[in-house]
């Protein structure tokens, strides 16, 4: 995985409150046996018409947001289903980072295998970071992971928590599964155990 | 003397197979369930690593978001062909690796939470993963089920464990007993309209009380599968004499003294008195009423005796997502639900794909005719379900009132195969999300019971199936 960079961009701003993962990438989409390449319909059904005509009014279309590498959305951001096609979406159309008041858990769960930092903070900060991702393109927000602060265009700064062995994680670009298999020792000693203790699993 | 503990608290002790010093454990997995559409990436991710799967005694495969449930499909060739691809590659994937699979072609292929528990694969006190959110359905079991993330199905696979801090606990208790009409699926919806779709996020919930023991396993697997949409990963209940005698004979359950073993453990699955809960949220069983959605969340539920809600009854960011909603919909605000025409009717999905499902439907449809003009369809949960029903005279019942009788898959519940909803076209589904495009691109949905699918069917508008009984 790669290694997850302090980022100054452009945030994007999504009010609505519960996006849900259908939303994030419908489910015509998820009939891929790759996992790259879903940026193209991130939103598709929010932000492209049947014809596949860009609609301009949805954020994503619109000239200073295009770029857009952090996304500030309303609560329960990625409810729904555990599909991964979302983060791939997020994370394929260039977005690193989204900022909400909470999120599904599966989804959580997900960014942070795909080089994605979910960040939740209070209601008020997320109406402060909006109403800066609203500005537009001149309007650059920093993140920066290492010292778990998110910076306003005009110089706010706002602390966040992040859990260590994560945090940890998406600063080094750590593969998991080799993580784990450096106890694997642990999983056959359990194993071991369980076959005494419940063999009819 | 030790702490009391949950029922949760219980399961999850019963797995950590390593604990880190910050507290991230290692759960170990007891049964791994797989679909062809979160599993080709995670299944290439092991190829390329050169790993094998850890325990594929543990994994068990079945086609089922893909497959068309049209009698055609016997004939064998999946028409669209990225789903066929992806259905091949879980053939081609579950061979090389060698873990059970139940193909497209064998009677007992049918949505994987149907399925699980159907084949004895799903135990108390187990922990279950599968690449999908209503995982959460082999909870009712008193197993800890949840969904996960195509990279942690790959993680499964190589390892058997799972990466996680523990969650909270929550009690949702439901007391007292159901008035008739109300269902297993008009508790969970009920909860979701308590709590809202966020209420349970970082917890796992625990269902309790009478009218929740009264249920049979059906039911309660109808409860627990909608505990994602509550926000829970995971919902549980506890197991008793109604889930010993579900389990027991069952393909792959344990035998003779195994059985015995399993059992005497299993009855010690209960949240102990005076264990503690995070939250807690009761209901009376008797207040809840039949209940449908009129909006584009699950938390959007109302009795069926209700009118469409004004957005400016809501607060925050819901009154924008409300207005959004009764557009998306089509509906008028102060319309009564019961006014609300439809043009379609499904029936399954793995929230309501199960006999006891077909039974209460069947109920209602025996000797009628749906509505004229009204497409509906009965997608049975399994190959197995199908056959059952047949036996039991249902599959003529449903044919006879006009709805199509389809082979098992998950079908309409999110239209990844051909079953889809046109634009603006408005259904009565007993699935589970009645998110925007859930069901076809500009489908509009209200989830229900299968009782009040069936009722729909007849009139032609989301209807009090009370008042047909």
């Amino acid at each position: 995985m790669e290694k997850f960079q302090k980022i100054t961009g452009v945030a994007a701003p999504m009010p609505l409150v519960n996006i849900d993962t259908d939303m994030i990438i419908p489910k015509v989409f998820l009939k891929t046996i790759k996992r790259s390449g879903l940026g193209a319909n991130l939103f598709d059904e929010m932000r492209f018409d049947r014809q596949g005509n860009e609609i301009p009014d949805f954020v994503l279309n619109k000239p200073q947001y295009r770029d857009a590498e952090i996304l500030v959305a309303g609560d329960n951001f990625g409810c729904g289903s555990s599909r991964e096609h979302a983060p791939w979406a997020i994370r394929d159309f260039g977005i690193k980072c989204v900022i909400s008041t909470s999120f599904a858990d599966i989804f959580f769960n997900n960014c942070f295998k795909n080089g994605i930092l979910p960040i939740v903070m209070p209601q008020e900060v997320v109406d402060t970071l909006m109403a800066d991702a609203e500005k537009g393109s001149n309007a650059r927000m920093t993140i920066n992971l290492e010292a778990q602060e998110v910076t306003t265009s005009d110089g706010q700064v706002f602390e966040f928590e992040v859990d260590p062995f994560r945090k940890h994680c998406l600063l080094e670009g750590l593969d998991d599964i080799g993580l784990t298999l450096a106890h694997e020792a642990s999983i056959d000693m359990f194993e071991e155990a369980a076959a005494q203790s419940r063999p009819w699993v | 003397m030790t702490a009391p503990k949950t029922l949760y608290d219980k399961i999850w002790d019963a797995h950590v197979a390593h604990e880190g010093d910050d507290g991230t454990c290692l759960l170990y997995i007891d049964r791994h369930l797989v679909h062809e559409v979160t599993s080709p990436q995670a299944f290439e991710g092991l190829r390329l690593a050169g790993r094998k799967v850890r325990a594929p005694e543990k994994t068990i495969a079945v086609p089922d978001h893909n497959v068309p449930t049209t009698l055609d499909r016997v004939s064998g060739v999946i028409a669209n062909e990225e789903s066929r691809i992806q259905v091949e590659a879980l053939d081609k994937n579950a061979k090389d690796f060698g873990v059970h699979y139940y193909p497209v072609s064998d009677v007992r292929q049918g949505i994987v939470h149907i399925v699980g528990p159907e084949q004895g694969w799903t135990l108390p006190g187990m922990t279950v993963v599968c690449g999908d959110s209503h995982t959460a359905t082999h909870g009712a079991f008193g197993a800890l089920a949840h969904g996960i993330g195509t990279s942690e199905v790959e993680h499964v696979l190589a390892t058997q464990t799972l990466i996680q801090r523990k969650g909270k606990n929550m009690k949702v208790e439901i007391t007292g007993k159901l008035k008739p009409g109300v269902t297993a699926k008009d508790i969970t919806l009920a909860v979701i309209g308590e709590t809202g779709t966020g209420g349970g996020t970082g917890y796992v919930i625990e269902y309790c009380g009478e009218a929740i023991r009264d249920l049979s396993m059906e039911g309660r697997m109808t409860v627990c599968n909608m505990a994602i949409e509550g926000g829970a990963r995971a919902g549980l209940i506890a197991p008793d004499e109604t889930t010993f005698a579900y389990v027991k004979g069952r393909p792959h359950a344990p035998k003779g003294a195994q059985y015995e073993a399993a059992l005497a453990w299993w009855k010690t699955l209960y949240t102990d008195e005076g264990a503690h809960f995070d939250k807690v949220v009761t209901l009376k069983g008797e207040d809840i009423q039949p209940v449908v959605t009129w909006g584009t969340s699950p938390e959007d539920v109302l009795p069926i005796s209700a009118v469409v809600p004004a957005p400016e009854s809501f607060e925050g960011g819901k009154v924008e997502a409300v207005k959004r909603a009764i557009a998306y919909m089509g509906l008028e605000v102060g319309q009564k639900l019961t006014d609300i025409k439809i043009d379609t009717v499904f029936i399954g999905s793995c929230t309501n794909g199960r006999i006891e499902d077909l039974r209460a439907a069947a109920a209602i449809l025996k000797g009628k005719k749906v509505k004229d003009g009204m497409r509906a369809m009965v997608v049975p949960g399994s190959g197995l379900v199908r056959a059952q029903a047949e036996e039991e005279g249902l599959a003529q019942i449903f044919t006879d009132a006009g709805f199509e009788w389809r082979l098992a898959g998950c079908s309409m519940c999110l239209a990844m195969n051909p079953d889809q909803l046109a634009e603006g076209e408005r259904c009565a589904s007993t699935s589970n999300r009645n998110f925007e495009g859930r069901q076809g691109y500009k489908g509009r949905t209200h989830l229900v019971s299968p009782a009040m699918a069936a009722a729909a069917a007849l009139t032609g508008h989301l209807t009090d199936v009370r008042e047909m009984m």
